[in-house]
């Protein structure tokens, strides 16, 4: 999380911090693990009224910042989200609220307005099925018919599918892609719950048969899709890391204090070299994934040149280090490490499903591999 | 001059107005360097007169920029420098890339031998060395570590026995680059082996091209000669070139360190962004698999990847880390954070661009190109976890210092430091 943040976005972390301490206390993460829903509609509803679905949308359209930069604002949110390992679909429901809010016109206004005021879900429908399950791979079609669009395929893990009223769905069109939001109860569309590592967040299987929607459906234009896909594709993964940074932090402060309080030989065990240099790592990767999570969210904000770059590195880097951060954790905190009962369970779930949403490590690597590739190729042109 | 004038000359150039006149230095007269020109780690592909015609090269660059304006950015304006702020110096930094500077002066000549003259120099060790080094007259060294030990530098043997004005000093300092070509030293001797070791130390400074002073060269594993090892014999130091006060040079040791730590950080440091890469980088390694033939191949891809991954962090890092620094946010022993990722970072991607290499990188040809000696500059991977302070300490740091955990017991601290146990030697 960055340092300087103004009085007014201090107020407003503080704020959602309070409000996530009050509502989803680990005791409160507990009991909704149980239930098949995963958080209470007033408990979502409560939270668009703070704010969190409107930073990405400009007033004109219903939304709104608390800074000027939506999205700094809302790696807020979502850092203390993963402090707090809160419930919410908080990362895909803002997703598609940039979407439609830039690219949605007035066909969507009605659901963008649901989705601000939290009185209405709607949920990004945008990886797929083995063996389409690789970051970018897009198999489910969009084929227009007349002044309708005919959608065929499965998506999946969509976030909180079941409770969604739309999903924006991404397809491809010959060589392009679209974008479609499509009502989750319009015919053809299946949705099929899946289990998960996540305490509470819920994700599915939607399948689309031959579904049917209107051309006014789309959001942006049939098959030109492409720039607007990866521009989501970059808010999703800085915001994943921006809760998955928080996660990490819960993790290590909570070890950090077990470490001085527990003792063994007659000493606490934060006076042993040998786990004073692993905790000395762990800071460092601690505040590495602060640092690049925070440029990265830097410059996806700015729509800079290096954004799609720095939004990978980010998740590459989180996802790899903050699994070993945690899994650290658990090691230093011995055999209660492991239990239901401790606390460090519920932060490396979150970190261990958002390392793998939307591209694992190492394919963000690869596609490092070819911006790194692009930039020698340019350099050697100017050359 | 008119007291408007002088009002104009004293107002502070913006840091807009600074950047463009730099641009316009940095193009009207520095040399382009080839990406990819400087490559490796130490290697070793000079004559020693290739390398001194190096050094008066640097010398010479480091006196344009002075007369550039464009020295000491964040000197203070009495001792030749700018009066300028570290936005300024990151302005010039920025600029800088893609160019010639003079590498020689940086590392450690202004950080962190002048910034511990600003910090503890009397007036007169100030102005009389500060616009030398500015000037590239001067070349600093940093004698702390010595063959008994570098990571426990207040064990220092050297000694340095009071003469009437004067002191006398003896002992072995070890390890400075560029001993054989440089001028001036900052020297952490014993002054007291009664007390505890943080209180018998003084810091000197030291002529290096003094009777007395014997610099003899060091050969690394790839055969670079750049390091030296020191015998000081009963060289004689006036009083008024010592540093602080007496049995008082852990204080300005520990300024000292803090400033190595800051390494490119530092805002007395010229240097173009990314040298704390410097080595081998993400550009030699994709080379390398370029050569290799092997660019296709995910596994080669994701460690191309991987490589560029651990730079930008590094980047993102030390961001965080300074402006953390300057906020208060984070303390100033954070610095370790970074030299601990740094040494780790360096150490991993000299360690991709060898398993890139394959068979190549243990066996080549002269016309091999970017695979020629990557095999060896893996034998020298863990330098960057060494030099400028071992990653363990930095990791005793951060624990200790940034974390708060208890301290290492040790045996030697209320003992007066004659009665410490020893490495056997
Ligand atoms: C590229 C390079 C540049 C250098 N430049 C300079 C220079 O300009 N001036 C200068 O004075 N020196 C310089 N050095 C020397 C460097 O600072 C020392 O090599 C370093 O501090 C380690 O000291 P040592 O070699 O004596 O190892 P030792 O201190 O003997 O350490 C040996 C091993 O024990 C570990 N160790 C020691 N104490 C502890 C502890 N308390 N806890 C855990 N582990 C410990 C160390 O980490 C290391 O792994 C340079 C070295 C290199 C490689």
């Amino acid at each position: 999380m960055q340092f300087d943040m103004s009085s007014d976005q201090e107020f407003f972390r503080e704020t959602t911090a309070r409000f996530l301490s009050d509502r989803v206390p680990v005791a409160e993460l507990r009991r909704l693990s149980e239930g098949g829903a995963g958080y209470d509609d007033d408990y979502w509803r409560q939270g668009a009224e703070l704010g969190w679905t409107s930073l990405l949308v400009d007033e004109a359209h219903g939304g709104g910042s608390i800074s000027g930069d939506g999205l700094a604002d809302l790696a807020l949110v979502a850092f203390e989200v993963g402090r707090h390992a809160a419930p919410g679909p908080l990362v895909s429901a803002n997703v598609v609220a940039s979407a439609l809010g830039s690219a949605g016109g007035d066909a969507h206004a009605e659901v963008l307005a649901g989705l601000l005021d939290g009185s209405a879900l709607a949920t990004w429908a945008s990886t797929e099925r083995r063996p389409h399950d690789r970051l970018g791979d897009v198999a489910l079609t969009v084929r227009a018919d007349g002044d309708e669009l005919v959608l065929d395929g499965v998506k999946r893990p969509v976030e909180s599918a079941d409770r969604a009223g739309h999903l924006l769905v991404t397809g491809r069109t010959g060589d392009g892609l679209t974008q479609v939001l499509v009502p989750t109860d319009a015919p053809g569309v299946s949705v099929r719950p899946l289990r998960g590592v996540d305490l509470t967040r819920r994700f599915a299987e939607v399948r689309f048969d031959a579904v049917r929607v209107p051309a006014s459906a789309a959001v942006g234009e049939v098959g030109g899709a492409a720039e607007q896909v990866e521009r989501q594709l970059q808010l999703a993964l800085v915001l994943a890391c921006c809760e998955s940074v928080g996660a990490l932090q819960s993790g290590f402060d909570m070890t950090v204090e077990y470490a001085s309080d527990r003792y063994s030989f007659g000493r606490p065990l934060s006076s042993y070299q040998a786990l004073k240099h692993r905790f000395a790592d762990m800071k460092t990767w601690l505040e590495a994934s602060h640092a690049i999570t925070d440029a990265a969210v830097a410059a996806v904000s700015a729509r800079s040149p290096q954004a799609a770059e720095l939004a990978s590195v980010a998740k590459a880097y989180v996802g790899d280090r903050g699994d070993e951060l945690l899994h650290e954790c658990v090691q230093l905190h011995g055999g209660i490490g492991v239990t239901f009962e401790h606390d460090i369970h519920l932060f490396l779930r979150r970190q261990t499903l958002n390392r793998t949403l939307h591209g694992t490590p190492a394919e963000h690597r690869q596609r490092v591999a070819t911006f790194v590739e692009r930039g020698a190729t340019h350099e050697e042109d100017a050359a | 001059m008119s007291a408007a004038q002088i009002d104009e000359a004293d107002e502070v150039e913006g840091v807009d107005a600074f950047r463009q006149r730099a641009r316009a230095f940095v193009r009207d007269n520095l040399r382009r360097i080839e990406p990819g020109e400087v490559v490796g780690i130490l290697r070793n592909d000079m004559t020693d007169e290739e390398e001194l015609a190096e050094v008066e090269h640097d010398r010479k660059l480091q006196r344009m920029f002075f007369d550039a304006g464009l020295a000491g950015i964040c000197v203070p304006r009495e001792y030749g420098g700018q009066g300028l702020t570290p936005a300024h110096q990151r302005a010039l930094n920025e600029e800088l890339l893609g160019y010639e500077f003079a590498a020689r002066m940086q590392s450690p000549t202004m950080s962190p031998c002048l910034a511990v003259l600003l910090d503890f120099g009397t007036e007169e060790q100030k102005r009389t060395h500060i616009p030398r080094i500015l000037t590239g007259e001067e070349i600093w060294m940093q004698f702390l570590s010595e063959p008994s030990g570098g990571s426990d530098v207040a064990a220092a043997l050297t000694t340095a026995v009071r003469d009437g004005d004067e002191w006398v000093l003896n002992g072995s300092k070890v390890w400075t680059t560029g001993a054989w070509w440089s001028d001036w030293a900052l020297c952490l001797a014993r002054t007291n082996w009664d007390v505890p070791k943080h209180r018998g130390l003084t810091v000197f400074i030291l002529p290096l091209r003094r009777e007395g002073v014997e610099v003899q060269r060091i050969a690394l594993l790839n055969g670079f000669r750049d390091f030296c090892q020191e015998f000081l014999t009963d060289v004689r130091v006036p009083d008024t070139d010592r540093i602080g006060e007496v049995d008082d040079g852990w204080t300005v040791g520990t300024r000292w360190m803090f400033h190595e730590r800051m390494l490119y950080n530092s805002p007395y440091v010229t240097a173009p962004p990314g040298q704390g890469h410097a080595g081998v980088g993400t550009r030699t390694i994709l080379l390398a698999a370029r050569e290799a033939g092997h660019l296709d191949d995910p596994q080669v891809r994701d460690l191309v990847g991987e490589a560029r991954v651990l730079q930008l962090v590094g980047d993102a890092l030390q961001e965080r880390i300074k402006d953390g620094m300057t906020s208060g946010a984070l303390s100033d022993q954070a610095a370790a954070i970074g030299r601990l990722y740094t040494g780790l970072a360096q150490a991993r991607t000299t360690a991709i661009a060898y398993e890139v290499s394959g068979a190549d990188g243990v066996v080549w040809g002269d016309d091999d190109g970017p695979l020629v000696d990557v095999g060896t500059d893996y034998l020298m991977r863990q330098i960057s976890c060494i030099g400028g302070g071992t990653t363990e300490m930095a990791r005793n740091v951060v624990s200790e210092r940034v974390l708060g955990m208890p301290r290492e017991r040790t045996l030697d601290r209320d003992v007066p430091f004659r009665d410490v146990p020893r490495s056997a030697s």
